[in-house]
Formats: C-alpha cells, structure tokens, sequence
C-alpha cells in the first residue's frame, strides 16, 4: 500500500511540486510555512484538487483520475469536520454506511472503543473535547481502512496540555496503522515523534528531505534551521575559517569549498565585554528581540553575523538585557557543525 | 443588557417607526372586526370550503417547491454555468412581476391555448385552469423564488469542507447531499419553506387570473375575502383575521417543532 | 339641424381653443365604472378641447370599489357607476348632491371568440357539458345579470369560473381558456376584432342601469355639472350608443 506520488497543482500564481513516496507502515511529514502548500498536497492526493501534472499510485494502482470517494484515503482535518447533526456513533459509522459495509455498528463501536470513547457513542460532537473530536475524527477516517491516511495538522487547534497527550496516542495507532501516512504539520516536534520522513516544503518545491534526525542537524534553509532552532549560515571554507556574506567563523573540521555552517543557540555565549582568553569565534552584537522559552530565554542579536544565543533568565537579568544592549558573542569552534551545500 | 448588544439610539426611532407601521394596519383589522359575526363566519360552509382549500394548496404548493426549488438552489449555487446570471433573474422574476401578470403568463404557458398546455390538452386531456391543480401551479409560481432565495443563501452558508470530508470517506454526490448537505441547510430549508408557505396562503393575484374564481375548485381564501369585499366589508374583514389567526397558528406550531430546537 | 350647428359649435370652439364664455375652469375626478373606460376616456378629451382651462381626471374600476373609496373620503366631483346599487351605497351615506340619474343602459350578450367555433347561438347552448362558460361572480353586477337572465331562462348554468369583474370574464374568453362567456354588449364591442355577440331573448330581463350623479363633495361643483351635461348631452349620447350602450 505504498504511495507513490508526484504531485504538480496549481492555483493562481502558485504552482505545487511535490515528488513523493511513502512506503507501507511509514509516515512522512510534510513541514512549510503557511502558504508552502501543504495543505494543497494533501487534498491533491484525497482528490480534493485537480493535479495538473505529476501522477498518484497508491499500492500499485493510479488513482490521478478517481474521485475522491474512489480513492480509498482517509482525511483527518485540523478542524476535524464531525458532522454536528450526526452522533458520535453515526459519525464514526459514515464511512462503512456509504460504503454499504457489514456490521456497521459493531465496527464503528470497534473503533470507539479503541480511541477510548465507547462512552460517548450517543453524544453529539459538539459536546466533546479537543482531543475527544480529533480521536472521533482519527476512528472516522481509519475505520473505513484506508490505503492512505491523510492527517492535516492533525494536533494544530489543540491546547498545549492536550497536545502533547495527543501526540503520544497518535503515535501509538500510527504505529499499528498498515498503509502509508502524510501528515501536514508546522510543528517540527510532531515530525520529530510522529514521522520517519520528513519533506520541507517552501513556496511549493522541496528545500530539504530526509530523517527527522537529518533535518533537524543539517537544515538547509533559514526556515528550516529556524523551526528545528540551530544558527545557520552559508559561506565557503578555506583554511580552517568560513567566510560569510557577513563576518567569518572559525571551524574544526569541514571540506573545503562553499558550506552551510550550524550552531545551536545553547552555544552562543553572551558578555558584556570582550571576553579574555582565547575563543576564537568572538564578534560585538546589539540585541535586537528578547523572546522568553520555556526556562530559558532566546535572545535575537544582529552582528556580524547576526545570531541568536539562548541563556538562563538570570543571565538575562544579571547583563540587564534589553532590545539596543551592546554585548560581545562568542561560539566554540567545536560546537559548529559543518557541511557540504 | 451588555453595551454592545443595545441598539444605537439613533436607529431605535426608524425601528419603531417601522414597528408601529406594520402593526397599525393590523391593529384596524382587529378594532374593526365585528367578533359577534366571527362564529357565524367560521360556520359558513362556504367560507370553511375556501379555507380548506387554501391550506390543502398552499401546503401542496409548498411541497412542490420544496421537490423543485432545492435542487435548483444547488443547481444555483454549485455550478459555474456560463448564463447563472440571467438563470437568477429569471428565478426572481415571479418576485418583481405583479401576480396578475404572473397568472396571465401562466395561461400563456399552461392554459388551454399555451406554449405547452395545448398539448397537455390534446395528448393527455388535460386542462389545468379552473382546477384546484392550476391554483397549486399558480401559487407555487409565485411562492418559489422565496424558497429557492433562502435556500441558496443557505447552501452559500455552509462550510463545504464538510461536504468533502464525507467524500473522502467514500459518499457519492447523491449520499453527500442527503446525509451532509441537506441536514446542514435544513434550517435554512424550513425558514424558506415556511415563507413560500405564507406566500402562497395569501397568493391571490396570479391565482384569480390563471386558476379562475369557482367555489369548492379554485376558490381560496384571499378570493373569498376580495369577493366578499364587493358586498359586504364587514364579513371580508372578519374572514381576513380568520386566515390571520389561522397562518400564525400553523406557523407557531412548525416553530415550535422545528425551529425551536435552535 | 340642431346637431350640426352644435357640432359645428364644438369645432369652432376646439379651433380657437378660447373657453366657452361663461362655463367653469379647473380640474374635476370622475370615478366611473370600469366598462365606461373607453368612452369616457374619449370623451374627457373632447370636454377639455371644448372647454379650454378643464381637465378632467378618471378614476375606473369595478363600481363596489369605488364606491367604498368614495364613502371613504376619496377626492371625486362626479361618480358613474354601472349599477343603482353601488350608487345607493353613495347615496345613503349623504355623499350625492342632487338626485344620481341613469344615463344608460347595458345588457349582457354571449361573447364568444370570433367565427363562434362551438356554434353557439341560444342560451341554452352555454349549458352544454363541453362548452366551458365564464360568468362574473354574483357579487359583482354582470354577475348578479346573468344569474337573472339564466333564471328567466330556467337553466342551471355550469361555469368553470365566477370572475370577479367583467374585463377578467373576457380575458378568459380572449384567452381561449373558455368557449363562451356572458359580458356586456359593450365589452363584446370594444373587442369586435377578436368577439361575436349573440343576442338572446332573456337578455332584456336584466337590464343593467347606470346612474350618474355630482357628489356633495366636489371641489369643483360646477364643471362637474358641466360635464354630467355634457355626457347626457348630444355628442355624450352618440359615443355611448356606439359603444354599445342604449342611452336612456
């Protein structure tokens, strides 16, 4: 049941190309900024949107030109769509009931009792949770055992707490679903946990594709090292120092020739004036945006290059912190990891 | 009251206005209403006859317009057919036109000598004017656009991701539209039929050209009550408020069963 | 000889459209019933080219109607209507001034379309079960007529409709919805392109009067006296009778 895509869609000015396998068991994710056309990559394979170019085989079988109920794809949206008129119950049975299935009730009830909410059969989906309407939603669409199972940030329109719970379970009926599984997400951490590929798309194409564990390393755009919070650059290495568009870095290691270099904010070293001793990565920055995290504290500085450092909220205090402060950065030359463009 | 949900004073007085406006007319009605005569009205075969046959019709016309109306407010609001323009005015049309015009029209098309009743009449035998059946057509001409109206509005309403989420878990157009679809824009659905319901109690213009004036067949109440106006006022205006009281009531009930829910 | 020299009267004064000396100015209303629409309309103009300074205004419907307007306040100098009764209803509320005289006479006729395909030609004829016949409704004077006619006939008639007035009557026959209809001798003549008339003895046992009468409210009271005169008068008369009316 695996799914072999190349996906080309256009609306207006803005054209798709997504080429794509997901194999059997396997989850991609599909990560992007808004209006990368994630979600236009999902409903071209649910046959929601016209492919324009490209092709659609699920386990073998074309289906570029079946509609949307032929395609055998079950669609998790963000918002979930329950039908508000429908029970629970009757909201899990739909798809059996439209495919005329069997024990229609019996297997519905199935599956509620699997996500947990065989208890609630007879409510009304307005009268759930967050995370009850996403496992109604999630039951809904694998009950009709779908060859592909399509999550639209699935996680997204939930609470922080909620998320995390979610996630988990999510991973659990992930790793007994059989078919192949897309999953939109704008959350590297849902990537991180939920796929075993990840695609990054931006403005339509691919920018990077590879492990989660490959990404959230090696990212290859600023968006990408933005979403998995590394310090990027692009430069070329000679003799031991990458030249950037601005500044220079010194390195350990590397081949020489035109490089990305990354570093993680934990890195970055903050002081109030130029440090003695003998970090040989030392440039003056002016801080630019305070950002607080969960115990620490991100600290956007421009410079030669600009950088971000993550430090403790006392340190924050004890340099008196502020957007216009002056400070000297300083990175180890170990902790920059460097690779080929 | 919260400050946000009170209307703003300047708007209260035209509102009023308004109020007051719709209300005199009807507030006459009840001054003037011999209420002695009510039972002696309600008594009259004739007049209990005409309000049968109005109810029997409107809803029957209703009911018609619901088979037609609804799949050609889909039709209205789900394709993008090159003439939709002209398609919505003509739909509107019965709405503009004054229902006389809109009987003589019907005759044109469904009388005896019309563009197609001649051949109702010579392949079938069927004369529509004059019969119960022709007040139906005139009054579901008439009432339709009021429903098709609501109803697209309702279709427009709706988020259609719905409509896609159940393709997707394999329902076919017809299995989307009953079971998604139609319950979404079922208020919607009720609030139109419940207009063309009213409109079509009251039709009497294109009723009196198309279907004729003959008690028992084409007699409805609105021509009962123009009829009696000739002769006697008095009885006209208790008959008016008979079919007053008669509409709320039935409106106050579908409310009530229906609407109510929300 | 009297005639011509009035008509030559009119003429001349039409040609120097000076006003008469010493008849009234201004405007008068005329309610008048619906079946006077074409004569009187014909003969408002004239009134005015003869009278330079006056306008009469019309107001036509079904005499009941405005009857009530009147009894109702409506601003009208002069009222003609096609039946004694309505007028009655005017009278007993104080709103005639004078006494209503009748003015003409109207009888109804078998209209049916042109060349009578169902080869209609006695009353009895309309009673057949494959005609389909039009009649007013009772409450209405052409009605209440051919509710008489058809008793001094002793026959039942089966109508498809009562209509409410006499022109929707012969709208259903112009329309070819029935295949006879009774209306009146002036209604069949108005559209003698497209209705034959047939005459029948009962006929005369529902002759319909039309009163006409200046109203105590008139603005203008004397060129609504003027002009009641001027529709009894000679050229009044010979309009109405080619109408078809029987002018009393």
């Amino acid at each position: 049941m695996t799914l072999d895509a190349n996906l080309v869609a256009v609306q207006g000015d803005f054209r798709l190309s997504l080429p794509l396998t997901v194999d059997s068991g396997r989850t991609c994710a599909i990560l992007g900024p808004n209006g990368a056309g994630k979600s236009t990559a999902l409903r071209t394979v649910a046959g929601l949107h016209p492919l324009s170019g490209g092709h659609i085989t699920i386990a073998g079988r074309p289906v570029d030109r079946l509609s949307a109920r032929d395609r055998r794809v079950g669609l998790v949206f963000q918002d979930y769509l329950l039908f508000d008129h429908l029970t629970v119950l009757e909201n899990v049975a739909f798809g059996l009931r439209a495919r005329r299935a069997s024990d229609v009730r019996d297997k519905a009830l199935h599956w509620l009792d699997r996500v947990g909410l065989a208890d609630y059969a007879d409510r009304r989906p307005r009268q759930l949770s967050g995370g009850q309407a996403q496992r109604v939603a999630l039951a809904r669409a694998l009950v009709t055992e779908p060859d592909v199972l399509l999550l639209d940030e699935p996680l997204a329109a939930l609470d922080v707490a909620a998320r995390a719970h979610v996630r988990a379970e999510l991973r659990g009926w992930l790793a007994d679903y059989t078919g192949a599984t897309l999953l939109v997400t704008h959350d590297p951490l849902d990537a991180m946990v939920l796929a075993d590929e990840m695609v990054v798309l931006e403005g339509g194409v691919v920018v990077q594709r590879g492990t989660p564990a490959e990404v959230a390393t090696h990212p290859r755009t600023p968006y990408v090292a933005t979403l998995v919070g590394l310090n990027l650059y692009r430069g070329s290495l000679a003799a031991g120092v990458v030249t950037l568009e601005s500044g220079s870095l010194t390195v350990t290691s590397g081949e020489e020739g035109e490089v990305l270099v990354a570093f993680p904010p934990s890195a970055v070293g903050l002081y109030p004036a130029r440090p003695e001793g003998s970090p040989r990565n030392c440039w003056p920055v002016t801080v630019s945006e305070i950002e607080p995290h969960t115990g620490t504290v991100r600290v956007r500085l421009t410079g030669s290059p600009d950088v971000q450092a993550d430090i403790t909220t006392a340190a924050v205090a004890e340099l008196s912190l502020s957007p216009g402060t002056r400070l000297w950065a300083t990175v180890k030359a170990t902790e920059i990891r460097t690779y080929p463009v | 009251m919260s400050e946000q949900n009170r209307v703003p004073t300047l708007l209260l007085l035209p509102a009023l206005l308004g109020l007051a406006f719709l209300a005199l007319p009807l507030v006459g009605l009840l001054l003037r209403t011999p209420w002695d005569r009510l039972g002696e009205q309600l008594a009259a075969p004739a007049v209990r006859e005409a309000l049968w046959l109005s109810l029997i019709t409107a809803t029957v016309a209703t009911v018609l317009c619901l088979l037609l109306g609804v799949p050609l407010a889909l039709l209205l609001s789900r394709t993008r057919l090159p003439g939709i323009r002209l398609i919505r005015a003509v739909i509107t049309v019965p709405l503009v036109l004054p229902p006389v015009v809109g009987g003589v029209a019907l005759l044109l098309a469904f009388g005896r000598n019309g563009v197609l009743g001649r051949y109702l009449d010579a392949w079938f035998g069927i004369t529509l004017p004059f019969t119960s059946a022709g007040v139906v057509l005139a009054e579901t001409f008439v009432a339709m656009p009021f429903l098709v109206i609501a109803v697209e509005g309702a279709l427009r309403g709706i988020d259609r991701r719905y409509e896609e989420a159940a393709a997707t878990l394999g329902a076919g157009r017809w299995t989307v539209f009953r079971r998604v679809t139609l319950p979404m824009i079922a208020p919607g659905v009720l609030a139109g039929a419940v207009l063309c319901w009213a409109r079509a109690l009251g039709e009497f213009g294109a009723t009196i050209t198309f279907a004729g004036n003959f008690p028992g067949t084409t007699r409805t109440m609105p021509l009962t009550v123009y009829l009696a106006l000739e002769t006697d006022p008095q009885a006209a205006t208790v008959l008016s408020l008979l079919m007053l009281v008669v509409s709320v009531l039935v409106l106050a009930g579908l409310r009530h069963r229906w609407v109510g829910v929300q | 000889m009297r005639k011509i020299a009035i008509a030559a009267a009119v003429l001349l004064v039409s040609a120097c459209s000076s006003p008469a000396p010493g008849t009234a100015k201004g405007e008068i209303n005329v309610f008048a019933a619906a079946s006077l629409n074409k004569t009187f309309t014909q003969l408002g103009k004239d009134f005015e080219a003869a009278h330079g300074g006056t306008s009469v205004k019309f107001n036509f419907a079904g005499s009941s109607a405005l009857a009530q307007q009147i009894n109702n306040g409506a601003p009208a100098d002069v009222f003609a209507s096609a039946a004694p009764a309505n007028m009655k209803q005017v009278e007993d509320k104080g709103h005639v001034s004078g006494k209503a005289v009748n003015f003409v006479t109207n009888t109804l006729r078998i209209a049916v379309p042109k060349g009578n395909p169902k080869n209609i030609h006695t009353l009895a004829d309309v009673v057949k079960p494959d005609v389909k016949l039009a009649l007013c409704a009772e409450q209405v004077p052409c009605g209440a007529a051919a509710k008489t006619v058809f008793g001094a006939a002793k026959l039942t008639p089966k109508p498809v409709t009562l209509e409410q007035d006499v022109s929707a009557t012969r709208t259903k026959l112009e329309l070819g919805e029935v295949d006879a209809a009774l209306i009146y001798r002036t209604d069949v003549q108005a559209d003698a392109d497209k209705l034959d008339g047939i005459d029948f003895p009962e006929m005369q046992s529902a002759v319909n009067d039309y009163p006409i009468a200046v109203l105590s409210g008139a603005k203008n009271a004397e060129l609504a006296r003027a002009w009641v005169d001027y529709v009894r008068g000679e050229h009044g008369k010979e309009l109405l009778a080619k109408a078809g009316f029987t002018v009393v």
